[in-house]
């Protein structure tokens, strides 16, 4: 089928099958691979991704349901995506990340950046309880979750932590 | 932050986010403000990571590339006598490869020759999910279908499935200090107790990745999610029979390793490279997650007795440890786990008369490998469980009975080791119990336990008419080598290189990989430090056979300690040449002085650490040249009517010898702490007909940030002499001593303790007598009348072998203390007694 999406600002128009997972076609037909497998059954959230506003695991989005809506991923996440060496900016969340140690080998973090984006988005604070509630989606098995929710609490802040 | 070359000779605490200092605990609220340090440099592949742009082996486009597939087998021990092709498929849209169509030897191998790239028709299947043929195909549909279009003909064989009844040997290990015997007669109490851990997935959250890529010269480059780049190397020279330049291993971006991507992508590299080499394609094989659990290594299951004499003052007297490991089907490294296990299971305390005896056997069940803390966590989970017991049958503290036994500067450990420096487990013992407050609270947790008690007659710890939940609080306390092994490093003889280039760029050559610990941000800095320019100076090469010296396998916590302790010599050398060349000093010179008189390559090799011997024949000696040392304190909340635990908060402190990160080594402690929580409390695989039944995620479960618990780590420094900056390694230290210090709790808790992991409701109600006791942990479901069968092989068995004389294993069996002489200890625990099962 045809589907239409706004992914990261962009306008994309793709034929795909219709049930071709969202997960799919970010990674392999438009090459965002910032998005990661982890399971392919909606348990550890390597793959969550902003869909108008939500957070989906995009493993079990069909990409049809994903037709006329806006898809945000890790990707979209920076003013100057992929920036260019020695111009690679992040946006605060990304920062607060890098400075508190909220990355380790990095494969959860691009989803759990998008789980973390979506609780600010909504208005979420520097609430421990609230931001371990936002990021329960999200399976990380290297930092033992301390310093990501660190990381979130302080761009919750305004990074001024 | 500046890196001491100098070693302190005194263990100081070096609290996160501040001076060094005595104030060491930062508050767990302070989740906001003051954890972060400015003054380390931020993680070096950080921004590709956080933007996305970094490339994981799935991540990376090659065009053209065919998908690859393993053909498994579905019975844990079989005869493959064929593999049936449907006529009905098209076979000329796929590859397949088989046994016959390697090249090499059929062996894929770290120490003994016995497991197969693909069993060939005609022998025999040793485990669920053992590779068996591969295919591979243009696109996965086509793959799919192939893969129900062969189908394999076995005779099924009779499976082994008890590690206590196989008497197939991987290794077996027998270490002693003075006369057992003699010391039990002198104690005054001797406590036996039985403890069952099973296996545990590493679950890193990027499955085994491997891509293959066929080269001119006839060899094979393979990029792939790993931990040790040498040693798929080897593998795939063997295999396939190519030369060092034929074979060429490149780590792509791996996302989580803990031990898991040690051994297994040399196999995974093989098929990939196999499959490449009979399409003349690239070939990709990603797992997912339902392979990558059913096919990879575990963690070791273990069961481990402790027979421990005592004066009444807590002294130790006499320590008898008996320890099984359940290899798997094949040998993989097991008698390195098993070591390890073995040389860590007293725990970290002085004993004049001590026998531990230790065997690995083989069972038809996926084979177990490296997991962090390997062997360790289930030898010392044993020590410290048993230790508490001791602690409680004595009415002394868990915290004063490690005081009076912890080993101290000039102690000798059962090997005959002198621990003559970097000796800190009073120290983190008591930081950790200081700053958890740990005697306040247990007094306060007694209290409440006893009035829970008083319920009146026939109340349980759970039969109460307010409480919901019961909090309780544990200790635990333990060490772990730093480094490889005995003479490991020794044979080893890494090497790693520093260049510079006429250009003027400083570059690091080692083959340790970064999987999240931090690798290529500590090296840049040791070097920057040691030769005074900028971290940004610093340049780290890709993890490439091509380019890259064998530094060694990241493992074994010994990257920080041994190969960037290469590093350091390598700098002073590279900083000597040319600041005895120019006069000046590097970082003003060297830019100059390198266009005219570069390139320069400084390579540098391990020398073993002076005074350090081990004689691997007769288990005597240095058995490793430093221990870290770990003290945990966790609070749990369990609840009275489930049995669920919560765990709420833990406080670790960790020697680590020398802190090079502050916030990379604080992660290494968190992470660890919450593997070891999962361990401890919710991670169980379930095995059926040798299979295991839980291989999903959604069946599998590891903790989420709603089961973590806060985790406050206090790094404290005890440098190791030998190493030029004094560190010892942290990765693997949290794992140590975690699951103990729950079980502690749960025990502090609800009265009961727990000997099997994980803790889980099942088997905290069963202590509690409200059910009836589940399986045991890393063994089959099996049914009634078979276990009935099991249990008569268990009698037999005691007969053959006297050590397990006096500790039946069985689950009706008490272990609780045998008095052997003098009047039972005053002042008996107020809270209700309990059958310890």
């Amino acid at each position: 089928m045809n589907v239409r999406m706004l992914v990261n600002g962009a306008p994309v128009e793709i034929d795909v099958p219709g049930m071709r997972r969202l997960l799919d076609v970010l990674r392999e037909d438009l090459g965002l691979t910032g998005t990661k497998e982890g399971c392919g059954e909606g348990e550890c959230g390597a793959c969550s991704v902003i869909l108008d506003g939500q957070v989906v695991d995009a493993c079990l989005v069909p990409v049809s349901q994903a037709d006329g809506s806006t898809v945000r991923t890790v990707e979209g996440l920076a003013p100057t995506p992929g920036g260019g060496a020695g111009d690679r900016r992040l946006d605060e969340l990304q920062q607060a990340f890098l400075e508190t140690g909220g990355a380790q080998c990095g494969i959860c973090t691009p989803g759990m950046l998008m789980a973390a984006r979506a609780y600010l988005d909504a208005g979420g604070g520097p609430d421990e309880a609230a931001i371990r509630e936002a990021i329960a989606g999200n399976l990380c098995r290297c930092t033992g979750y301390t310093k990501i929710v660190e990381a979130i609490a302080r761009a919750a802040a305004g990074g001024a932590a | 932050m500046t890196i001491r070359t100098e070693p302190r000779r005194v263990a100081r605490p070096l609290a996160p986010g501040r001076e060094v200092t005595d104030a060491l605990v930062v508050a767990p609220s302070q989740t906001t403000a003051g954890r972060a340090r400015g003054v380390a440099p931020l993680r070096r592949e950080g921004p590709e990571k956080l933007t996305g742009e970094a490339k994981y082996a799935d991540d990376l486009v090659f065009p053209g590339a065919w998908y690859g597939a393993t053909i498994r087998s579905t019975e844990a021990h079989a005869r493959l006598l064929a593999l049936d092709r449907d006529d009905g498929f098209d076979w000329s849209a796929v590859v397949l490869v088989t046994a016959a169509d390697i090249p090499g030897d059929n062996v894929v191998s770290l120490i003994s020759d016995d497991q197969p790239v693909l069993v060939p028709v005609g022998g025999e299947i040793q485990h669920h999910a053992e590779p068996l043929a591969l295919l591979a195909a243009a696109d996965r549909a086509t793959l799919r279908a192939a893969s129900h279009a062969i189908r394999p003909r076995t005779e099924r064989l009779v499976p082994v499935f008890d590690p206590l009844a196989s008497e197939h040997v991987f290794a077996h290990y027998e270490i002693g200090a003075g006369d057992v015997e003699r010391g039990f007669a002198e104690a005054e109490l001797v406590l036996e107790g039985t403890y069952r851990v099973g296996h545990q997935e590493q679950l890193y959250i990027e499955n085994n990745a491997m891509i293959a890529v066929p080269r001119d010269d006839g060899g094979v480059t393979v990029h792939g999610s790993l931990q040790c780049p040498y040693y798929v190397h080897k593998a795939l020279k063997r295999s396939l029979r190519l030369s060092d330049a034929q074979a060429r291993v490149v780590q792509a971006e791996t996302g989580g390793g803990f031990g898991g991507k040690e051994e297994y992508p040399s196999i995974l590299a093989i098929h990939a490279a196999l499959l490449a080499r009979r399409c003349g394609r690239r070939v990709r094989m990603i797992y997912d997650r339902h392979e990558d659990i059913a096919a990879t290594t575990k963690r070791h299951p273990a069961v481990v007795t402790h027979r421990t004499g005592i004066r009444r003052d807590g002294t130790l007297v006499a320590q008898d440890i008996d320890v099984v490991m359940d290899g798997g089907a094949y040998c993989t490294l097991t008698p390195v786990v098993l070591s390890r296990g073995a040389l860590h299971a007293g725990g970290p305390y002085r004993c004049p008369n001590v026998r531990i005896r230790a065997r690995a056997t083989r069972t038809n069940t996926p084979p177990n490998g490296a997991f962090r803390g390997f062997g360790a966590p289930q030898t010392q989970f044993a020590a410290e469980t048993h230790l508490n017991r001791v602690a409680e049958t004595l009415d002394l503290s868990p915290l004063e009975i490690r005081r009076r036994n912890v080993y101290r500067p000039g102690d000798q450990t059962p090997t005959g080791q002198r621990l003559r420096e970097s000796v800190a487990g009073e120290e983190v013992l008591e930081r950790a119990a200081e700053a958890a407050e740990f005697e306040r609270l247990r007094e306060r947790t007694r209290r409440a336990r006893v009035a829970r008690g008083a319920a009146g007659p026939g109340a349980t710890p759970l039969a109460t008419a307010h409480d919901r939940t019961a909090t309780g609080i544990g200790l635990a306390l333990a060490w772990h080598g730093a480094g490889f092994t005995g003479s490991g490093e020794v044979k080893l003889a890494s090497v790693v290189s520093l260049e510079l280039t006429p250009a003027g760029a400083i570059r690091i050559l080692t083959a340790s990989t970064e999987m999240g610990q931090g690798t290529k941000t500590i090296f840049p800095q040791l070097v920057a430090d040691a030769l005074g320019v900028p971290y940004e100076a610093v340049e780290i090469a890709p993890q490439d056979t091509a380019f890259v010296p064998d530094s060694g396998p990241t493992v074994a916590s010994r990257t920080a300690m041994v190969v960037g302790g290469l590093l350091l010599q390598a700098a002073a050398r590279l900083r000597g040449r040319v600041e005895e060349a120019t006069g000046g000093a590097f970082a003003e010179t060297y830019p100059a002085w390198a266009a005219v008189n570069g390139p320069v390559r400084i390579d540098q090799r391990f020398e073993p650490y002076p005074g350090v011997h081990f004689d691997d024949e007769t288990y005597r000696g240095d058995a490793y040249p430093a221990y870290g040392w770990a003290a945990c304190v966790a609070t749990v909340e369990v609840d009275l009517d489930t049995g669920e635990v919560s765990v709420l908060d833990v406080v670790a402190a960790d020697d680590v010898g020398r802190v090079i990160h502050p916030v990379l080594a604080e992660g290494q402690v968190e992470g660890g702490t919450l593997q070891a929580v999962g361990y401890a409390t919710i991670e169980e695989m379930k095995l059926e007909d040798g299979r295991y039944l839980n291989d999903r995620l959604a069946t599998y479960l590891i903790p989420t940030a709603l089961d973590a618990p806060r985790i406050t780590s206090i790094l404290v420094e005890a440098p190791f002499s030998g190493a030029p900056h004094g560190a010892k390694g942290v990765g693997e230290l949290p794992m140590d001593v975690g699951a103990p210090a729950v079980v502690a709790a749960i025990h502090d808790a609800v009265g009961v303790w727990i000997h099997d992991l994980p803790a889980t409701p099942e088997r905290i109600l069963a202590a509690l007598g409200v059910t009836a006791r589940p399986e045991e942990p890393g063994r089959e479901g099996t049914a009634p009348a078979v276990r009935a069968a099991t249990d008569a092989a268990d009698t037999a068995r005691e007969v053959r072998e006297p050590i397990r004389a006096g500790t039946d294993p069985r689950p009706e069996a008490r272990t609780d203390p045998l008095p052997l002489r003098g009047p039972q200890p005053e002042g008996e625990p107020d809270w209700p007694s309990e059958d310890d099962r």
